[in-house]
């Protein structure tokens, strides 16, 4: 189980951003309900990512980058340029991932866990804190400027396979998902906003 | 009345009582039914017969599409919980799905125990060392990937991920969302049921308390609420419905038309006794119909039926002119069969040589129909010349019609001052025929379908709400054995993906998806290397991933194991989903196995036919088809109408034949068709102007109008009608009567009996004014 600290880089970025944020007064009511609200106020969005996945069965961490696209309120795009390119659509119920010429397609119906575990993304790109409460205990850290969400599964079945997932953010902007697997496998994705609307 | 005449009475009276008997001992030990049989062909092609075997007994026949509407969405949802959970212990279904996982362990199960003789992708090539990097080289991306939360508690044990590609197979359908753990349609408004029966399609009693069943378990729910909707849609409820609607209006309508017939007759009569009296050769006729078909057919159809009410319009005239007629007495009832009967005769034999026609079709239907009104008319006929003048009282007589027939007789001698006017009408109805002619017939089947608009309204968005195809096209590999279906299934399977990849179809169903054949399992189980190989191989696979070996001993073993499993066979799949398919694709019949892939055209688009079917010739399979189910049904019915165009036109050239053969004067014979013709032509053209397509019913109609009109021409014929009178009324009559039986269909909103309603009612009409206006000169 690794916690990676912020790197130098994203650090700066963030009390740059709290130092010319004008919000910064209002931290004192702010609470997960406003959180969901900013968060609702962006309709789609335009990310790049670095992830890395550390699994017990492989010998080392896996680490990708690519993109991320999102449209309001369930449309989410993954799409992996290194270090093999590969995308991942979630529309509505379904799941698509495309591997080259392979495609899979999965009614995410069909599997709650995975369902819950993408819910948990698309939810907070949305402000949904209703689908969030659905499978999740949240709780909230830090201010608006520089918060931290975390998730924990209520149901036995998602506890059996994830732990918790920890979603930081700058005001309305995501900045990094963090998910513990119930295994020890985890994962960081850093997130870098390109376009919002 | 002198002793000889009576004894002939009592024993004409006998014999008509035992016959009525024997007609009712016969219709008492018939089968009568209302499925589609009345459709199908005797003698039909390949291609028939496997769409009468999809239609009676296939997969689409059996479905039951259920939508829930009105209420809140949790009570939807529970709603469908509940009538699933009942109708699932009701063994009348074969299955019910409305999104529960109620097979999905048992599936995953399955489908993982046999991985190794299901998935497509095992060759020998995936598991030479090569094959393996490649696939585990996949499976750890996958592993990366946001799927790796469900994959990665398989890669010890498949690392070369055949699971996913069984998923992958499976997955491909679009199905319904899920709300609050039930179907619901996009929408979220209604929540959605799809219900398998066991009974066929065409078993609409079975199909019947089907929907009885779902109907009460929607009623009986514990979350039944006043507010909630039970919607019920597919082919057998289409078959129920509209048997319910043809039963209904049939009855509906006969009981209107005999209340109707017998006013008329009372306000003419004037007398209750020659009412009764006059529809004994009505009831002595519909009996020896039943009979008749019931002995020819084996089984009597409900559409035969339904056209045998509206047949008692034309059997009642025959007591019409016995009673109109004749004069007062028993002895000028003699001299009414002496005078009067010749004629009507000669009107029976004509309607016999054009019914006749029918007999010949390969559309059962028609042929029934035929057969119903030969047997019916001849003993309607009979029972009035030979039975009827002895049932009457001595004093028996009716109202003087005296006094309608002479006003009738001075329009009669009027009626010639409208030739001209008559041969304009009917030059006009010829032009409008030769304007339509391209469109005057409707020659696909659903012109026949008593569903209506709202219904198949309802059934296209449920249907698209499920994503259930309307199973139009199909290919279907027949054979000896259930393995020989499959293999051709497997060869057409390989094609049919090339057609996927191409973009030519958006998918396709299998059987050989669930259960390959033995050879294909054979070839999958040896394609698997020993496990000192696999072992090897394995070692060598593994370099330059990040993966260590040992951590796919439990794939080596499962390996070994699926090398010497048994293989699989249909009873293994019992308690699956997939039984479910194969048991719907997989079908046996008497003589051989049918497999039967259906296909998906892509979104927006149809399926080029020459084209599936050119690339299926090149697997050179000889039992293969593929039949495009709508294409063909139309092509059915489009053969049974041109067929019975053909027919008629041929039992109009029998009836010319024995007018000639009866009066050896082709100018008479002409003047006694002129008239019915005129009538044709001039209904037909009508029809046309007023925009109705003619189905075969139409044709039917006309058939009638000819038997009918028939009686009129011949009547006019007559040297002694324009001066008489009571002739003249008891044709009025009679043709009121006509009008009135059949009049009343052309209101009914199910099509086949609208049909002959508007085409005989004022059919019959027009054959009256078209033989009074050109009736023979020289009375006038």
């Amino acid at each position: 189980m690794t916690t990676r600290p912020l790197s130098l880089h994203t650090l700066i970025r963030i009390l740059v951003a709290l130092a010319l944020s004008p919000a910064i007064g209002h931290a004192a009511d702010w609470d997960i309900d406003q959180l969901m609200r900013d968060l609702a106020q962006t309709r789609s969005g335009h990310a790049r990512f670095v992830e890395r996945k550390s699994i017990a069965m492989l010998d080392k961490p896996v680490e990708s980058s690519g993109e991320l696209l999102y449209t309001a309120p369930d449309h989410l795009e993954k799409r992996t340029f290194k270090p093999k390119a590969e995308s991942m659509t979630v529309d509505a119920g379904t799941l698509i991932i495309e591997r080259g010429r392979q495609k899979h397609l999965l009614q995410l119906q069909d599997y709650p866990e995975l369902a819950a575990f993408i819910d948990s993304i698309r939810g907070t790109l949305a402000g949904d804190r209703k689908a969030l409460e659905r499978n999740y205990r949240l709780s909230l850290e830090g201010t608006a400027e520089r918060w931290t969400l975390q998730l924990l599964p209520t149901d036995e079945k998602m506890q059996a396979a994830v732990k918790r997932i920890r979603i930081a953010g700058v005001r309305a902007a995501v900045r990094s998902i963090e998910i513990t697997q119930a295994d020890g496998d985890s994962s960081l994705m850093r997130i870098e906003k390109l376009t919002a609307q | 009345m002198s002793p000889a005449p009576a004894r002939r009475g009592r024993t004409a009276i006998a014999l008509w009582l035992a016959f009525i008997l024997a007609c009712g001992i016969i219709i008492s030990r018939s089968e009568f039914t209302t499925d589609l049989s009345a459709f199908f062909p005797r003698s039909p092609t390949a291609e028939q017969q496997l769409l009468l075997e999809q239609v009676k007994d296939g997969l689409a026949s059996r479905l039951i599409l259920v939508g829930i509407e009105g209420a809140d969405a949790p009570t939807r949802a529970s709603l469908s919980r509940q009538i699933a959970q009942r109708l699932r212990a009701d063994p009348a279904f074969v299955s019910v799905n409305n999104g529960e996982p109620v097979n999905a362990e048992r599936d995953r199960a399955f489908l993982f125990n046999n991985r190794y003789l299901l998935s497509p992708a095992v060759t020998p090539a995936r598991f030479s060392v090569d094959g393996l990097h490649a696939a585990l080289s996949d499976s750890i991306d996958l592993l990366a990937s946001p799927a790796g939360l469900l994959v990665k508690s398989l890669l010890p044990r498949d690392p070369s991920g055949e699971m996913v590609q069984l998923l992958d197979q499976l997955n491909s359908g679009s199905r319904p969302r899920l709300v609050d753990g039930a179907w619901a349609s996009q929408d979220e408004a209604r929540a959605l049921l799809l219900l398998q029966t066991r009974a066929s399609g065409a078993d609409t009693d079975a199909q019947q308390r089907a929907m009885a069943a779902i109907r009460q378990a929607f009623d009986a729910a514990p979350s039944a609420s006043p507010a909630a909707t039970l919607l019920m849609t597919g082919p057998g409820v289409f078959s129920v419905t509209s048997r319910d609607a043809i039963k209904s209006q049939v009855t509906r309508l006969s009981l209107i038309s005999v209340a109707f017939i017998a006013t008329l007759l009372l306000l003419v009569y004037r007398s209750f006794t020659p009412l009764a009296l006059g529809f004994l050769p009505v009831i002595s006729g519909a009996l020896a119909g039943i009979a008749a078909v019931s002995l020819g057919f084996g089984t009597v159809h409900g559409i035969t039926l339904g056209f045998g009410t509206a047949l008692i319009g034309e059997a009642v005239d025959y007591s019409i002119y016995l009673f109109v007629q004749s004069e007062q007495g028993g002895a000028d009832q003699r001299d009414w069969i002496k005078r009067f009967w010749p004629t009507i005769r000669l009107g029976v034999l004509t309607s016999i040589f054009g019914f006749a026609a029918l007999l010949l079709s390969g559309f059962p239907g028609l042929a029934q129909l035929g057969l119903y009104s030969i047997a019916g008319l001849i003993t309607a006929a009979t029972v009035t010349r030979f039975v009827l003048p002895h049932l009457l009282p001595t004093q028996f007589h009716v109202h003087d019609a005296s006094a309608i027939g002479r006003i009738l007789s001075r329009l009669v001698q009027r009626a010639a001052a409208l030739r001209w006017l008559a041969a304009l009408l009917l030059l006009a109805a010829c032009a409008v025929l030769v304007e339509h002619r391209a469109g005057l017939w409707d020659d696909r089947i659903a012109s026949l379908s008593p569903v209506s608009q709202a219904d198949l309204a309802l059934d296209a968005s449920l249907r698209a709400d499920l994503g259930a195809s309307d199973v139009r096209y199909l290919v279907v590999a027949s054979g000896a054995s259930r393995e020989s279906v499959l293999q051709s299934s497997e060869q057409v399977a390989a094609l049919l993906q090339t057609q996927v990849d191409q973009g030519e179809l958006a998918g396709f169903e299998s059987p050989s998806r669930y259960l390959p054949s033995t050879a294909t399992q054979r070839a999958r189980q040896a394609s698997l290397p020993t496990a000192a190989a696999l072992e090897a191989r394995l070692a060598q696979a593994v370099q330059g991933l990040p993966v260590q070996v040992h951590l796919f001993a439990p794939f080596l073993a499962d390996v070994a194991a699926a090398r010497s499993q048994p293989l699989l066979q249909a009873a293994d799949l019992e308690q699956t989903s997939m039984a479910m398919a194969v048991d719907a694709l997989l079908i046996q019949q008497p003589s051989h196995w049918s497999a039967i892939l259906p296909l998906t055209a892509p979104a927006g688009a149809g399926i080029n036919a020459s084209r599936i079917r050119t690339a299926l010739s090149t697997t050179g399979l000889p039992d293969v088809l593929f039949v495009d189910m709508k294409a063909e049904s139309d092509r059915l019915y489009s053969g049974y109408l041109h067929e019975a165009i053909r027919l008629s036109l041929g039992g109009l050239l029998a009836i010319i034949g024995l007018l000639l053969w009866i009066f050896r004067s082709p100018l008479h014979v002409l003047r006694l068709i002129a008239p019915l013709a005129a009538a044709v032509i001039t209904v037909t053209a009508g029809l046309a102007v007023f925009g109705q397509q003619l189905i075969i019913l139409h044709l039917v109609g006309l058939l009638l109008v000819v038997a009918v009109g028939s009686n009129y021409a011949l009547f006019f014929d007559r040297a002694d009608c324009l001066g008489s009178p009571r002739t003249l009324a008891s044709m009025l009559f009679a043709n009121l009567t006509t009008v009135a039986g059949f009049g009343l269909l052309a209101f009914s909103n199910v099509s086949i009996l609208q049909a002959m309603g508007v085409t005989v009612a004022p059919g019959v009409i027009l054959a009256l004014i078209y033989s009074a206006i050109f009736a023979r000169k020289s009375h006038a």
